[in-house]
């Protein structure tokens, strides 16, 4: 049997929301192709993630099961979908775009004499899969050549989790075979960095620094605007990378993300690993010096123009608003 | 220790991008080039490797010429010397396409440890080092930001969503792609830059490398992106406009 597979991914026990919105992708993929979508989940133990996928509008849920899968390994996970594709003939393997997917799923393919289209935004007749290209400033459209499975992974946020339609499907399972000397790298417990002092994640009013500050003797004009705000200071990674502010005050798919009323991102372009992170934010405000930063495009308000002249102008007008 | 760092050169993040008439790709002429933010990474700690453990750090890069400046940087911040796999379609190739290329440049030479960045600013597919592992038969990991040599191999330090890490254990030869933000990167000195001039650069074309170039993934046009939100443009000099912002924001968007 051919048709649409999506690979489940878990979180803290249950399905992860970037998987449910994986599904949703395969449904889309499906209403255009008229193929079947299927799901599978992989551990060592996986009755009750796979009901809670098979509560879903489904072909067939298959478990992939082995002792070897408890911990993810790159070798592990890519053994056992290797030989499941191999037994399972597939037209479209979508997987969530997440950090664990991009540390196998590029195996996986090549594996297969195949190439991840990776990080897509939209599915259009063709089909044609949309990812963004230049830091978010262009989008590019490609599509799957040559024969062998298309491997596609879905950016966070792209389709909406609550759209995937629920269901029945049938469930059974798969036992791939491994060793664990073809296991190779050996994974410890996750664990936290330093303390997180600094909840952005609940903060209503957050001022965002990016590239565009210039240098850290420029980060008080940052502070002074977001001091008059009353708002907390949070960054893009790349000014936490040069440790001009701490690590936790990073905000995107790396550090917090974030839902304020009000969000002021200021020289910060706007790379998607920053744009899913503030995502929920009511109104979002951007400041740049480039009219083509792809920070405008999420935001509701924008002011092209320098940095140094328009974050003290700000802090002086937030401030005779608040007399 | 032997280390190869695949670097790549990318347009300059700040480069206005026109769309090429074909609409298959970006307007080339007249774009400045840098190198990827993420390899810059992955050379300093392949440089710290070295200056710890010894060894010797070999920038592999495949493009056209115009890479020359990028791996004279490379050389010049402390790298011995270079590989250019001199590449003119390497935009009409796939990850694939590209991880093949720098795999049959690797090969010969026996690494004990392959570096890339995390991913290329310009394309941003993520691939190639995971691509590159599998090709070469080599165990790998992703996002690093710290890597420690043990007797038995690699204990390395792994970046996960929202703030967790995880350390992993791995025996050498392995690739390992690095995340940007673990280390403080260096500056070429006068000296470093002097020295770059006479390290080796062995070019070797990507016909002698004799690998599949036919792509998997096809880039079938590029465009600009719709806007997902109406944007309102607020005009006028820095005052105006930040007082005709707070005026919105307090009374149009009512979050102030």
């Amino acid at each position: 049997m051919s048709g649409i597979w999506v690979v489940i991914e878990e979180r803290d026990g249950h399905v992860s929301r970037a998987s449910w919105e994986a599904v949703a992708a395969g449904q889309k993929l499906a209403t255009l192709s008229g193929l079947a979508v299927n799901a599978v989940v992989l551990g060592a133990q996986t009755e009750s993630l796979a009901a809670e996928v098979a509560a879903k509008a489904l072909g067939k849920v298959v478990r992939i099961e082995h002792p070897l899968l408890a911990a993810y390994t790159a070798d592990g996970f890519t053994l056992a979908l290797q030989q499941f594709f191999a037994a399972e003939k597939s037209d479209y393997v979508l997987f969530p775009h997440t950090y664990q997917v991009r540390d196998y799923a590029p195996k996986l393919a090549t594996r297969l004499g195949q190439a991840l289209i990776g990080d897509v935004t939209a599915i259009s007749d063709g089909p044609l899969f949309t990812r963004q290209l230049m830091q978010g400033r262009l989008n590019g459209s490609y599509r799957h050549s040559g024969n062998g499975p298309c491997f596609v992974s879905v950016q966070a946020g792209a389709f909406r989790a609550d759209e995937a339609q629920p269901g029945t499907a049938a469930v059974s399972v798969f036992s791939p075979t491994i060793e664990p000397a073809q296991i190779r790298t050996r994974p410890s417990e996750r664990f936290r960095g330093a303390a997180q002092t600094v909840d952005l994640g609940s903060a209503q009013l957050i001022v965002g620094v990016g590239r565009g500050i210039k240098d850290a003797a420029n980060i008080p004009l940052a502070q002074e605007l977001a001091t008059a705000l009353g708002a907390e200071l949070g960054a893009s990674r790349p000014i936490c990378d040069n440790g001009w502010l701490a690590m936790e005050r990073q905000i995107g798919s790396s550090g917090q993300t974030i839902a304020p009323k009000l969000y002021l991102a200021l020289g910060i372009s706007g790379a998607i690993q920053h744009l899913v992170g503030i995502k929920g934010s009511q109104c979002v405000v951007a400041v740049n010096k480039d009219p083509g930063a792809p920070i405008f495009e999420a935001a509701d308000y924008g002011i092209v123009g320098d940095l140094m002249e328009v974050v003290p102008a700000l802090t002086e007008a937030v401030k005779a608003a608040r007399q | 220790m032997k280390i190869i760092v695949a670097i790549k050169q990318v347009p300059e993040r700040d480069a206005q991008i026109r769309i090429d008439a074909a609409g298959k790709w970006i307007e080339e002429s007249g774009l400045q080039y840098a190198l990827n933010e993420s390899d810059a990474y992955a050379l300093e700690e392949a440089l710290q490797l070295k200056e710890k453990h010894g060894g010797e750090v070999v920038v592999l890069t495949a493009g056209p010429e115009r890479v020359g400046p990028t791996i004279r940087e490379a050389l010049a911040k402390g790298a011995d010397r270079a590989i250019h796999i001199d590449c003119a379609d390497l935009g009409s190739r796939d990850a694939l396409g590209v991880a093949r290329l720098l795999a049959a440049a690797v090969k010969p030479e026996n690494p004990d440890l392959i570096l890339t960045g995390l991913q290329s600013d310009d394309l941003g597919q993520g691939q190639t080092g995971v691509i590159l592992a599998e090709l070469l038969g080599l165990p790998h990991s992703s996002l690093i930001l710290h890597v420690d040599k043990t007797d038995s191999g690699l204990t390395v330090k792994r970046e996960l969503e929202e703030g967790w890490f995880q350390s992993i254990e791995l025996p050498t030869p392995a690739v390992l792609t690095i995340q940007s933000g673990g280390n403080k990167l260096r500056y070429a000195t006068l000296m470093g830059i002097k020295r770059a001039k006479t390290k080796e650069v062995r070019t070797v074309s990507a016909a002698e490398l004799a690998s599949d170039a036919t792509p998997v993934a096809v880039l079938e046009r590029v465009a600009l992106p719709q806007k997902q939100k109406s944007t309102q443009m607020i005009p006028g000099n820095p005052k105006e406009a930040a007082a005709a912002l707070v005026e919105k924001l307090k009374f149009e968007a009512r979050v102030l």
